[in-house]
């Protein structure tokens, strides 16, 4: 009879081994790995950093060679341009960094990778957004960060507490609605495999068109890129937010203090698209 | 010459299969048009002649250099000839009795066609309509452009067919592949015209092959003055001049490199 009692001290064991970190948690880990993964390589990382760097750094000097025709554009000249492209930058890249994996998701679908990625005890979307986490893409960030200090350096910024207060709210939020767009531009694949290029029409295509001051587009563009697809809170009202000026496309002030909301707004509305999306999932079965 | 002809066909059929992704590049590409001639209407509104152009010619080219971003692959996709010399494939290309070169030749041209017709030529249309713009009238330039089209794609590949052979001596091709993109985009005139560009600078890439995939294409649609030599003859010659000399570039090397090829594994 000496079964049942070791059944009895089976289940009344304690766990040895700590329950592996569910979600959120495992972001850190699933992303620490990745990185040594990386490392290995460090010529190979340290070119790719390079790479990276060099291609933020060659759109800078795009925006120089613009600038150097034009002078103004919609009344900013140069160092306004150099805050509204590292505010983009800052926005873009982190979020890139942070989530830019996920993009990949219509490539798993069809390789059926992703059915590995659902039997694992991590939430598919922590798995997708570290998959192959690399510290390369902080290169892009290098230049985005260098023209924001410059430009806050050298502009006449009237710094009242509420604007230091506001600064890195105002830069979190717009990490987050990018990092969101990242996450809709995934959830779309759910549905169409296919539509990688898309979802990098409102990204890379957000960032392109974010670096610049975003009144030269015109009104409905602007309008559009507020209350649609609101990309105008990665850069554009928090400059106008920062240089204290009026929108010259007629839109309230009080927009500019609006990022926060609209971050938590996106992140709902990236949550929703992705939980229905992975509702809607069916394997390729490859 | 039939072996070659199939190849092509094959993978002009290969990619007519991937019929959402064309058409969602279509979108992305017609997408970054629109918003990189936003830009350079404002810069042209500021300032109404930069180097010959004017805002319908800088809209133009943007155009145009969305339209080849297919044919001549300048953000990629390499070609699989450099994973193939990486895992060893190769030596199943290496006993084929057709040339390295023309193989993938032939199979990149087939690729080209495909998007050079239902990539292009739409998102081509795209910025046409959008921002109303007169095609060009005269036959000559509709003409050169075609041939304009055809050798940049060869320029196009002879590059993508350095970068791939260049895994014969360094085994990993990723970072060569991800500096030619940028330097590709860059010195091409895809990201900005190069009329834009500082005098010095531009004189210098207009002598490299990279200029022959965008910029000279374009100035031969609008007949501008900067093409090579002032006339289209002078560009689509600058074309064919660069992209004789990277094919047989190509050529030299493959036949080194074969020599001294060894496959592992078994």
């Amino acid at each position: 009879m000496a079964e049942p009692s070791t059944a009895r001290t089976l289940t009344t064991e304690p766990r040895r081994t700590p329950p592996a970190p569910r979600s959120v948690g495992a972001y850190p880990l699933l992303a620490w790995t990745w990185m040594r993964a990386m490392a290995q390589y460090p010529v190979s990382l340290l070119l790719l950093t390079f790479g990276q760097a060099a291609s933020t750094g060659l759109e800078l000097t795009a925006l120089f060679f613009v600038f150097g025709h034009a002078h103004q554009l919609a009344g900013f000249g140069i160092n306004e341009a150099l805050l509204i492209y590292g505010l983009a930058g800052v926005a873009f890249c982190l979020a890139d960094f942070f989530m830019g994996s996920v993009e990949r998701l219509g490539e798993h679908v069809r390789k059926g990778s992703f059915d590995t990625m659902l039997v694992r005890p991590v939430s598919p979307l922590v798995q997708l957004a570290t998959d192959e986490f690399s510290p390369r893409r902080l290169g892009k960030v290098v230049p985005a960060v260098a023209a924001l200090c410059y430009a806050l350096a050298v502009l006449d910024i009237d710094w009242t507490p509420a604007r230091i207060l506001m600064l890195p709210v105002l830069i979190v939020s717009s990490i987050v609605i990018c990092c969101c767009v990242w996450t809709l531009g995934a959830s779309i694949q759910f549905f169409i495999a296919d539509a990688r290029e898309v979802a990098n029409s409102v990204t890379y295509g957000g960032q392109a068109m974010t670096e610049y001051p975003l009144a030269i587009y015109g009104r409905s563009v602007v309008r559009t890129a507020t209350f649609v697809v609101p990309l105008a809170f990665a850069s554009w009202q928090p400059a106008l937010f920062l240089l204290d000026r009026p929108d010259p496309t007629g839109l309230p002030e009080w927009l500019r203090y609006a990022a926060p909301g609209v971050a938590l707004l996106m992140s709902l509305a990236a949550t929703l698209a992705w939980r229905t999306g992975l509702r809607h999932y069916r394997s390729t079965g490859s | 010459m039939r072996v070659l002809f199939a190849v092509f066909s094959y993978e002009l059929r290969r990619f007519s299969t991937y019929r959402v992704a064309t058409a969602a590049g279509v979108f992305t590409n017609s997408v970054f048009g629109v918003i990189n001639a936003m830009v350079l209407l404002a810069v042209f509104d500021a300032k109404p002649e930069i180097n010959g152009y004017v805002a319908e010619d800088a809209v133009l080219q943007v155009f145009v250099a969305q339209a080849m971003i297919g044919p001549v692959a300048i953000f990629g996709p390499p070609l699989d000839l450099a994973d193939r010399i990486r895992t060893g494939e190769i030596a199943v290309d290496l006993l084929r009795p057709v040339h390295p070169l023309l193989w993938w030749l032939a199979h990149d041209l087939g690729r080209a066609a495909f998007s050079l017709a239902f990539r292009s030529a739409p998102t081509f249309t795209v910025g046409l309509l959008v921002f109303a713009l007169p095609p060009p009238a005269a036959p000559e330039q509709w003409a050169g452009f075609a041939a304009a089209i055809l050798l940049a794609t060869l320029v196009g590949f002879g590059l993508r067919y350095l970068y791939a052979i260049s895994g014969f001596w360094l085994m990993d091709t990723r970072g060569v592949h991800a500096t030619a993109w940028l330097l590709g985009t860059f010195a091409s005139g895809m990201v900005l015209p190069l009329v834009l560009f500082p005098d010095a600078m531009a004189q210098v890439l207009r002598l490299l092959p990279f200029a022959a995939l965008v910029q000279v294409p374009a100035e031969i649609l609008m007949d501008k003055a900067t093409l090579p030599g002032g006339t289209i003859a002078g560009g689509l010659a600058y074309q064919a001049a660069w992209a004789a000399a990277l094919i047989a570039i190509g050529t030299l090397l493959t036949a080194r490199a074969t020599r001294k090829v060894v496959v592992q594994g078994g």
